[in-house]
């Protein structure tokens, strides 16, 4: 089925990295990855993983979906780490015609897969800890000064929280609709490129259809409840800053202190 | 006369998200034959295994294991040619206005018979004889169905699945949303149409008076499983059993059982209120 796709999809939990503030989680998000990006030797890496590994165990999400998570990149890993490979500089290890290989590029394209599972890592703790709401809400809060330079913050944030809401609907409708025309004996898997493309009208109209008759339906629904933008709007869950969070906000300063300690005595691999 | 039996299932199971946290058994060992001709009822719970089930029978769901015989034959035995099993057994899917799609009701009545492959005029009297069978009056036809009423809506879509011709017809809450007359009429209208066509039927609804008014037979499933498939009149005797299921027996039949009860020389199985006024006014003139 369509909807069997997990990047990016919410864990409910009741976990300590559930629990933290979302502008702190997203904050912090960033703020790993930036550090990833400066993990020039292996030092450094293993201190982010032990963090990111740590992370993981706290969301009390299963490894296997973290696991999961990792596959759809897993191309984009070896491919870049391979190209990597024939980048380094220094001794060459071993020489074919205009290739050559050396130990420096051996640790390059490691350091550089290694950032890559990171990353994704990385955000994966984000997204399966954090519901769409929580983080587009802590976007909003995010961006919130740049209202002052007219920008509609609020707008975007609820669009954001629509769309995201939509998604799982639409695909189930999606499957609905592919269903019944599958039922009248509409052939999806098989022919050409055209006649493929041609199969799909009578998914995506009946789609079209019905996601503009959801909009109205909403924006009906929101008018009715005197919904007229962000101005004088109160938040349901107010977002405070608690215990769990300075702690783990002081943990980070703490870890920073260590990973530049670390860049200052062991020496980079990587330019 | 041997009767025939149009669809056969043995051992038929599905169990949605294996090897996962979330495995579950939507439909769990059903093995029932349904008879050619015979209109059968299907009862259940909201997550009784209903849905999965009749998407079984027409191969838009794949059996996790067992078997499904349609006219003898493993429908599956193939899965090339799953689409033939799906003209053969028409399906009807709840609130199935959405899958409307085509510029004027006639065309998108056509488009399961021309993917049938059968010739544009074949087509056009076939989708001509569907709509007349659920009553759509002529001049909508060349209309959009986005213009349509939303039971008109329901009938256009409805003659989309009868204008294939399928031997067996399944109809999942076809009268959901509809006003009480429309409900009546559209029951009415698929009853005459399978006795005429001499088809077999499967009507899976929530309004058990409904069945009680059409079915031959009537299944009842429970958390996956085939709880009965009896008379629809034996079924609607055992409303203790239906009640722990979180189902009802046709009011009708409610108030019979209830007068019999009171020493009334009333019949207890009674389905239909017609029956029901027969048996009644004479009682009252006495």
């Amino acid at each position: 089925m369509i909807s069997d796709i997990t990047l990016g999809q919410y864990f409910p939990g009741k976990s300590v990295i559930h629990r933290f503030d979302p502008r702190l989680k997203l904050i912090l998000t960033v703020f790993f990855i930036v550090l990833v990006f400066c993990a020039g030797n292996f030092v450094n890496m293993a201190l982010v993983y032990a963090t990111v590994i740590c992370g993981m165990v706290m969301s009390k999400v299963p490894m296997k979906i973290y696991f999961k998570s990792l596959k759809p990149i897993f191309f984009i890993v070896a491919f870049t780490g391979i190209l990597n490979l024939f980048y380094g500089t220094g001794e060459p290890l071993w020489q074919w015609g205009f290739i050559t290989i050396t130990l420096n590029g051996i640790l390059n394209s490691i350091i550089i897969a290694l950032r890559i599972i990171a990353l994704i890592l990385i955000s994966s703790i984000l997204t399966f800890t954090t519901s769409p709401t929580q983080l587009t809400d802590a976007i909003e809060r995010i961006l919130k000064p740049l209202t002052y330079i007219k920008v509609p913050v609020h707008e975007f944030a609820m669009m954001m929280t629509i769309a995201l809401r939509f998604v799982p609907t639409l695909l189930e409708e999606t499957d609905k609709i592919m269903s019944a025309q599958k039922a009248r004996g509409a052939d999806m898997e098989s022919g050409g490129f055209t006649q493929r493309v041609k199969a799909l009208i009578p998914v995506l109209i009946p789609l079209f259809v019905s996601a503009f008759r959801r909009a109205y339906d909403l924006a009906t629904a929101m008018e009715s409840r005197c919904y007229n933008g962000g101005n004088g709007r109160t938040k349901m869950k107010i977002l405070k800053i608690q215990r769990n969070d300075i702690i783990m906000i002081t943990f980070c300063v703490v870890f920073l202190a260590g990973f530049i300690a670390i860049a200052f005595f062991v020496p980079p691999i990587i330019r | 006369m041997t009767e025939l039996n149009v669809i056969e299932t043995k051992n038929l199971s599905f169990t949605y998200g294996i090897g996962t946290p979330f495995e579950k058994h939507a439909v769990k060992d059903v093995n029932l034959e349904i008879k050619q001709g015979e209109f059968l009822g299907i009862i259940g719970h909201t997550g009784s295994g209903k849905s999965t089930f009749i998407q079984m029978l027409n191969g838009l769901i794949k059996p996790t294991s067992g078997t499904i015989l349609l006219n003898g034959n493993d429908i599956w035995a193939e899965p090339k040619k799953i689409r033939n099993v799906r003209f053969k057994v028409g399906m009807v899917f709840q609130y199935p206005e959405y899958q409307l799609f085509e510029e004027t009701v006639i065309k998108d009545i056509c488009f399961g018979p021309m993917n049938q492959g059968l010739s544009e005029e074949e087509a056009l009297k076939r989708a001509k004889e569907a709509a007349f069978f659920v009553g759509l009056p002529d001049n909508l036809l060349e209309k959009s169905p986005f213009e349509l009423s939303g039971g008109e809506k329901r009938r256009a879509a409805i003659a989309g699945v009868i204008a294939m011709d399928p031997d067996v017809l399944i109809l999942d809450e076809p009268t959901a949303g509809l006003d009480p007359m429309g409900r009546d009429l559209l029951l009415t209208q698929i009853y005459n149409y399978h006795k005429e066509r001499k088809n077999t039927v499967l009507l899976v609804s929530h309004s058990m008076e409904d069945i009680g008014r059409v079915a031959d037979r009537v299944l009842v499933m429970n958390k996956g499983e085939k709880a009965m498939l009896e008379n629809t009149r034996d079924v609607f005797s055992k409303g203790y059993e239906l009640r722990d299921m979180g189902l009802k027996i046709p009011q009708v039949t409610h108030i019979m059982q209830k007068l019999k009860l009171m020493g009334l020389d009333v019949d207890e199985g009674t389905l239909r209120v017609e029956d029901a006024l027969r048996q009644l006014i004479p009682l009252l003139k006495k």
